[in-house]
This record gives structure tokens, sequence and C-alpha cells, in this order.
């Protein structure tokens, strides 16, 4: 075991956050070059258009956790070690709810505005501030709602081979299956929808 | 489309991105945790009192702890860069406000502030973004990440309709 390398050879806070700047160039770099500076390219995803957002996410999110369950299984990654978010049910569907909806009108996500300021897109300042606001009222309003936001708690590493006791092998090889599906049936709908939006994405 | 690259190799790259912060930091990416931490630290600066009144607040901010030294407000600052550094080779970095040919710029500007607002708020109540929830969450087979990243989905396609304007 040699990996999570930071907690292995208890890395200093500045070379870790070294660490962290270089990482985060890499997110920056690869948003980007997808075209998720561009709110319009984002938002289309809902209108079937422009299937890019569930591509781009659901091939990252199988090539990652494919690596985990690879290091893990060679004894190279110490997966006890990597940090989990705890389960909370009832914030977790009210706060993404309110996020998607957030997502069709705004246009964006965090990371996505980021980008989005980075290539002086406009909008996503406006975004940005708006979502500094948004989470300075949750952050004045949370005493009057805290118990909500621990409502629902299944477990600190709740995940998906607990609940369904599966293996991670067979959970990993499960979400690849579901992800080429919707690949699939990503392509066929941008082909059904996209025939006249095609000229008006720019 | 102007050179995007192929959306399966771009999400390729990200996730091998997401794995070496996995293997070097055994945690995640992150975006909206970042964004807190710019608030309490601007809250500090008002009154550190509120802040240490307000167990949220004093979670990132509370006492002498400085909201800003952490892992997540260096990545953003990284994020920043490595979008910088993309939308200069592609001859993206230009002014310009992304809408449908049926909305104005300013409306855009306003629907962009609200909602903004609202993604800020749900991401603090679902603790984390698509990036700390979805992306990571994902990727970590985490049971509430993947019901926050279902419900992102479905709140997004259940509003679409309403706001087609802005986008088609």
């Amino acid at each position: 075991m040699w990996a999570p390398v930071s907690k292995i050879f208890s890395w200093s806070s500045s070379s870790l956050y070294l660490w962290a700047f270089l990482i985060g160039i890499g997110f920056g770099f690869f948003l980007e070059r997808a075209g998720f500076g561009n709110a319009r390219k984002l938002a289309l995803q809902f209108y079937f258009r422009d299937m890019s957002v569930l591509k781009v996410m659901f091939t990252a999110i199988v090539t990652a956790m494919i690596g985990l369950v690879y290091l893990s299984y060679l004894g190279i990654l110490d997966m006890d070690r990597v940090y989990l978010n705890p389960t909370y049910v009832w914030p977790a569907l009210v706060g993404g709810w309110i996020m998607g909806v957030g997502f069709i009108i705004g246009g964006y996500c965090p990371g996505t505005a980021g980008v989005g300021m980075a290539t002086l897109k406009e909008d996503s300042f406006f975004y940005l501030f708006g979502a500094l606001v948004g989470m300075l009222i949750y952050g004045e309003l949370y005493p009057y709602f805290e118990s909500f936001t621990t409502s629902g708690f299944w477990g600190k590493r709740y995940t998906l081979e607990k609940w369904l006791y599966l293996s991670p092998k067979v959970i990993a090889f499960a979400v690849l299956v579901v992800a080429l599906l919707a690949f699939w049936a990503a392509e066929w709908a941008e082909k059904k929808f996209q025939s006249d939006a095609e000229k008006d994405v720019g | 489309m102007k050179g995007y690259m192929n959306p399966y190799l771009a999400g390729v790259g990200l996730g091998v991105v997401l794995l070496a912060s996995f293997v070097i930091a055994g945690r995640g990416l992150g975006a909206s945790g970042a964004m807190m931490r710019c608030v309490v630290s601007l809250q500090k600066v008002v009154s550190q009192e509120h802040v240490d009144r307000n167990p949220y607040l004093a979670k990132y901010g509370g006492g002498e702890r400085n909201p800003l030294e952490n892992w997540l407000v260096f990545e953003l600052l990284g994020v920043l860069v490595g979008g910088f550094l993309s939308g200069v080779i592609a001859g993206r970095f230009k002014r310009e406000t992304n809408h449908g040919p049926r909305f104005t710029k300013a409306k855009r500007w306003l629907f962009a502030f609200l909602g903004g607002g609202l993604f800020g708020f749900g991401a603090r109540l679902a603790r984390g973004c698509t990036s700390g929830q979805a992306l990571t969450g994902g990727a970590t087979m985490v049971v509430g990440s993947w019901i926050t990243m279902l419900a992102i989905f479905a709140g997004g396609y259940m509003m679409a309709y309403f706001f087609r304007k802005q986008w088609i």
C-alpha cells in the first residue's frame, strides 16, 4: 500500500496544496476542452440536443471507478483511507433537486462556471455571484433547519456495495454496462433532436 | 462546434484527473465547498462573533480557523488556471454571453444570477455539487451521492420545459 500517497507519507499541508492546485489545473483544463465554459452547451443537455454533459460525466465516473477498484485490488490504494461523502438521504434529494432547477435556470454548475469565468463568459460572473449569495443565505438560515440537514442518515461510508451486498468489481461492471447503454441512448437522442439545433449552437 | 474535444476522450481525461486526486490526496474534486469558504472568510471580516455563533459557519471559520486554508480552495484556483489555459489554446478566451436565439443578454444575466443562487443553496444542503457529489461520490459508489446526482438530473429535466426560451 502506498496510496493515498499524502496520507501514507504524511505530507505537509503546503505540498498537499501544491498538488491540489495542479490537480485543479487538470480538472479545469478538461472541463473547458469539453466545451463546458459555455452555459448553452451545458443546458442543451436538458433538451436532448447536446448530451456532452452525460457523456463526459459518466465516462469520468466509470474511468475513475474502475481505476479505484483496480488499484485497490492490486493492493496499491487503501480505500479505507479515501474520504467518502456521508449519506443523508433527504438533504441529498432536496438539495440535488434544487441544484437541478438552478442548473436549468443558471446554465452552469459551480465548477463549470469557474471555467466560464476563466474564459470571460459574462453570464458566469453573474452565476458565481448568485451562487455566493445563495450560500450566504444558506449559512444564515442554517440554524432554522439544522435538523433537516442531518435527516435520513444512512451511514458515514454507505456505498452501493453495502446497500446491494455486491462486490465493488460487480458494481463497477454494472455501472459500465449502464453507462454504455446511456451513451448509446445519448447518441440516438442527439441525432433525433439535433437536426434543427445544429445550425444554432455556436 | 468549435474544436471541442471528443466528449468521451474529455471524460477519460477528467476521470484520470479524478483518480489521481484519490491516489495523491485520498479525496476527490470539488467546487462549491471552496466558494462557501470564500463566503465565510468575508463574513469573518465583518463579524467574527457572528461566525462563531452559527455552528455551520463556525465549522469553516470559527475562532482562529482560516476558511481559505483548505485543499478545495487551492484546487479551485487550479480550475481557473486550467480553464484559462485550455480556453486560450482553443481560441475560446473571449468576452461573450451564451443563450438561445430568442433570449436577451440582460435576461440571461438575471437568470444566471438567480439560478446560481438556487444552485449555491442546494449545493450546501446536499453537501456538495456536481463535482463533489456527482463526480467524486459517484466514482466512490456512495449511495447518497448517486441519489444527489439523479436528483440534479431530475430537477433539470422537470423544469427544462419552462425555461426553454432561454436555451433553444
